[in-house]
């Protein structure tokens, strides 16, 4: 290993870096902001995978599961899915506008966005009010609402990113075709908010039929 | 050649430029300087380090004798409660953190680390985590008697009855303190993996560098599940659901797998970067380059994936059935493969080496020396019908002593000598720091060495009192511990004394190589003039070739 150093490297000269690295200086930032969201958003979804993890090994451990008297809604949750995971699509709607350096645009498919995040959450707060039984109810209500408020709340924190960058983008001038990486960050955390509803609405909901 | 975002460095300009006269009252400042940050990492955490010292000298005070004499038994469950805890998320995870704060960006020859501010953001929560443990004194019920890893039902039981009770302000300083690793590791990743200077090729990286990636993976990783875990405990506390209730369809196992899946690569969190320093000093005081660079480096990694799929070796006498218990035993038998790599590459580097035994070196051997102890008993304690001889013993506490305090302590007391010169610009002094290392190490083997026959006889730990026959070795731990408590007064007092008036130091007073002892000491704001461009793999002794191609052009006035 220690003889191979002296031979292993090439050459490398101030003519051969420099290009590159005065390149990387403009685009620096916006990158490092994305890398950074992604490395925290890989390790937030290890949390939900904490929370999924033991509501498969109490579910393992129960004799019926859901237990009766705390079963679950299916119409309404049916609905809110449709609604969120359509919301990504969205909210992708409006990346692409602004990368066409469509401000109006953007603002206006964020500006949905919200609003089917903001339903969402409100048809959550429903099926709270109208399910008949709350967090401390059994071992499977605690689960439930748990692992749906959790989500609930990140739900919300996109809400307020999205909110956020509608509030900034009435300064003109501040996004652009080539400045929007908060715009982006905003659609990031919004797609891994749906993400993990897919997976939590599966486990909670659909794995209930079977 | 600027990598560094325009918007991050206004916040550094306006920081007073080491060295000047004033220059001390930036510590206490929202400074986003990788280098300030670093060492308000190191000497906030060493405070804390005296605070769980002094719980362990009450708790060896308490032994002394086998009746319990001292101190009130929910005192003493609070010691051991707070000494475990404090030294693990107040002093160790935060000393290394700021270690590698102050080392990271000068090693891969970066400006700062790539998100400054959410840098110092990170490094204000740990005074909020101290405060709220330290609060817990004050609360009725005193603070947390369930030991440092909260297991349910003790820790669900709230004889006070009052919603702010020690066990809750516990889990809220976890949990902030694991919110500030999550954003320490965000940052040292995207900063290893974006910021490298033009050249620097992972190959090309100091061993520690690669030690700290692997660290911090290990925290994105684990972190998250301890977090589930704990809001799960603070819920059943506070709001009454039952997930590790038994009686209500919990589990509490399921806790304790929770809490192994992050605390026992937790302990390479601490023990990786321990290792690098090591790698980084053992070259150094031996004038020869480091044995293996590229397999050292790749067996961090390796520990990486393995320490999280070891953890129910923690937990073979938690009803875990048999079939498990035989796989977690492969796979922790299998973690001494990588660690002994180490062992082997830097016994190898100090083989025929032209040692010289500065304090730095000193500490690092011993360390070393430590580990190898640690690991035997550790190959000891991952064997199953061991595990089940002395589980819950002394034999643990003595084991995971000479891991904490005999490989890890001693290889920061390592890296802060090593590297002193190059955070002040002083030099310490030389017979103080050899006074320091001798009381720690006859302190240290006091201590912990006698934990080991003391367990096999089956002393139980976490007890105020035990049977007379184990009160030998007990008077000898306790000497060990009151002389290690003794150890800390002449590295303070050289510290500081050499801090204010010690000698200039050069900007390499070891002949290191390495990009951080090519700039001034200590390096000024932002470290290098231009970025430097590397040429040759680290550890190049005895080799006379340049590490970096524009070493005139590093510094303003190169020395």
């Amino acid at each position: 290993m220690q003889g191979s150093i002296a031979d292993s490297s090439q050459p490398i000269t101030e003519a051969t870096i420099a290009p590159t690295a005065i390149a990387h200086a403009h685009e620096a930032h916006p990158d490092f902001r994305v890398w950074g969201l992604l490395t925290f958003l890989i390790s937030e979804s290890l949390m939900f995978g904490g929370l999924f993890v033991t509501y498969l090994f109490l579910r393992g451990e129960a004799a019926v599961w859901p237990p009766e008297g705390t079963e679950v809604e299916l119409l309404l949750p049916t609905i809110n899915t449709i609604i969120l995971v359509s919301s990504s699509f969205v909210i992708h709607l409006g990346d692409t506008a602004i990368k066409k350096n469509d401000l109006a645009g953007m603002r206006r498919w964020y500006w949905v966005t919200a609003l089917m995040g903001a339903t969402f959450l409100g048809g959550q707060a429903y099926e709270y009010y109208t399910l008949g039984y709350g967090l401390t109810t059994n071992i499977f209500s605690n689960c439930f609402y748990v692992m749906t408020g959790f989500h609930g709340l990140h739900v919300f924190i996109g809400l307020l990113l999205i909110l956020g960058v509608l509030w900034r983008s009435r300064r003109s001038g501040h996004y652009g075709s080539h400045h929007h990486v908060g715009i982006e960050m905003a659609e990031i955390y919004w797609h891994f908010v749906d993400i993990i509803w897919i997976v939590l609405f599966s486990l909670i909901y659909i794995l209930t039929l079977f | 050649m600027a990598n560094i975002p325009v918007e991050a460095l206004s916040g550094n300009r306006a920081q007073p430029y080491p060295g000047a006269p004033d220059n001390w009252k930036r510590f206490f400042s929202f400074s986003t300087d990788h280098k300030v940050i670093g060492i308000q990492y190191i000497v906030t955490s060493f405070v804390f380090f005296l605070v769980g010292g002094l719980f362990a000298m009450i708790i060896r005070g308490e032994l002394i004798t086998p009746e319990a004499n001292l101190v009130d038994r929910t005192l003493y469950n609070a010691m051991f409660t707070m000494h475990g805890s404090v030294m693990l998320f107040l002093w160790s995870f935060p000393v290394l953190v700021g270690l590698a704060n102050y080392l990271v960006p000068l090693m891969i020859g970066a400006r700062d680390m790539a998100f400054p501010r959410l840098n110092a953001a990170a490094f204000w929560m740990v005074p909020v985590v101290g405060i709220l443990m330290m609060s817990s004194f004050f609360v009725p019920g005193g603070p947390s008697q369930s030991g440092w890893w909260a297991y349910p039902p003790v820790s669900l039981q709230n004889p006070t009855g009052t919603l702010i009770n020690g066990q809750v302000l516990w889990l809220l300083a976890v949990a902030i303190s694991g919110v500030s690793s999550i954003m320490g590791a965000v940052n040292f990743v995207s900063t290893i993996f974006k910021l490298r200077a033009p050249g620097m090729t992972f190959f090309k990286m100091p061993v520690f560098v690669w030690t700290v990636l692997a660290a911090q993976i290990i925290q994105l990783f684990g972190l998250p599940a301890l977090t589930a875990g704990a809001v799960m405990l603070l819920l059943d506390i506070t709001t009454g659901t039952s997930f590790f209730r038994p009686e209500s369809g919990g589990n509490p196992v399921l806790y304790q797998h929770f809490f192994w899946f992050y605390s026992h690569p937790a302990v390479y969190v601490l023990a990786l970067p321990v290792f690098g320093v090591f790698s980084e000093i053992l070259p150094v005081y031996a004038r020869k380059p480091l044995f293996g660079y590229r397999v050292v480096a790749v067996s961090s990694l390796i520990i990486t994936g393995l320490s999280a799929i070891v953890w129910v070796h923690h937990m073979y006498a938690s009803g875990t059935p048999g079939w498990m218990r035989m796989l977690f035993m492969f796979t922790t038998m299998s973690i001494s493969v990588p660690t002994g790599i180490k062992i082997f590459a830097w016994t190898a580097t100090i083989f025929g080496g032209k040692l010289r035994l500065d304090t730095p070196m000193l500490f690092a051997l011993a360390g070393v020396v430590n580990f190898v102890f640690a690991g035997i008993t550790g190959i000891m304690l991952g064997s199953v019908p061991v595990d089940i001889h002395v589980n819950n013993t002394y034999f643990v506490v003595g084991h995971f002593h000479y891991v904490v305090y005999g490989t890890i302590v001693f290889g920061i007391y390592a890296a802060i000598y090593h590297w002193f010169p190059k955070m002040t610009g002083r030099m310490y002094y030389e017979g103080l720091g050899k006074v320091h290392f001798w009381l720690t190490w006859i302190g240290t083997t006091l201590n912990f060495l006698p934990m080991h026959p003391v367990g096999l006889m089956g002393m139980p730990r976490r007890v105020a009192s035990y049977d007379p026959e184990f009160a030998f070795w007990n008077v000898l731990a306790s000497l060990g511990g009151f002389l290690l408590g003794l150890s800390t007064l002449p590295f303070i007092l050289n510290m500081v004394s050499s801090w204010i008036q010690g000698e200039q130091a050069s900007h390499n007073p070891w002949r290191a190589i390495g990009l951080e002892w090519l700039i001034a000491s200590p390096p000024p704001v932002e470290n290098f003039e231009q970025l430097p461009i590397v040429v040759s793999e680290p550890y190049g002794y005895g080799k006379d070739e340049p590490l970096v191609s524009n070493l005139a052009e590093l510094s303003e006035s190169p020395e």
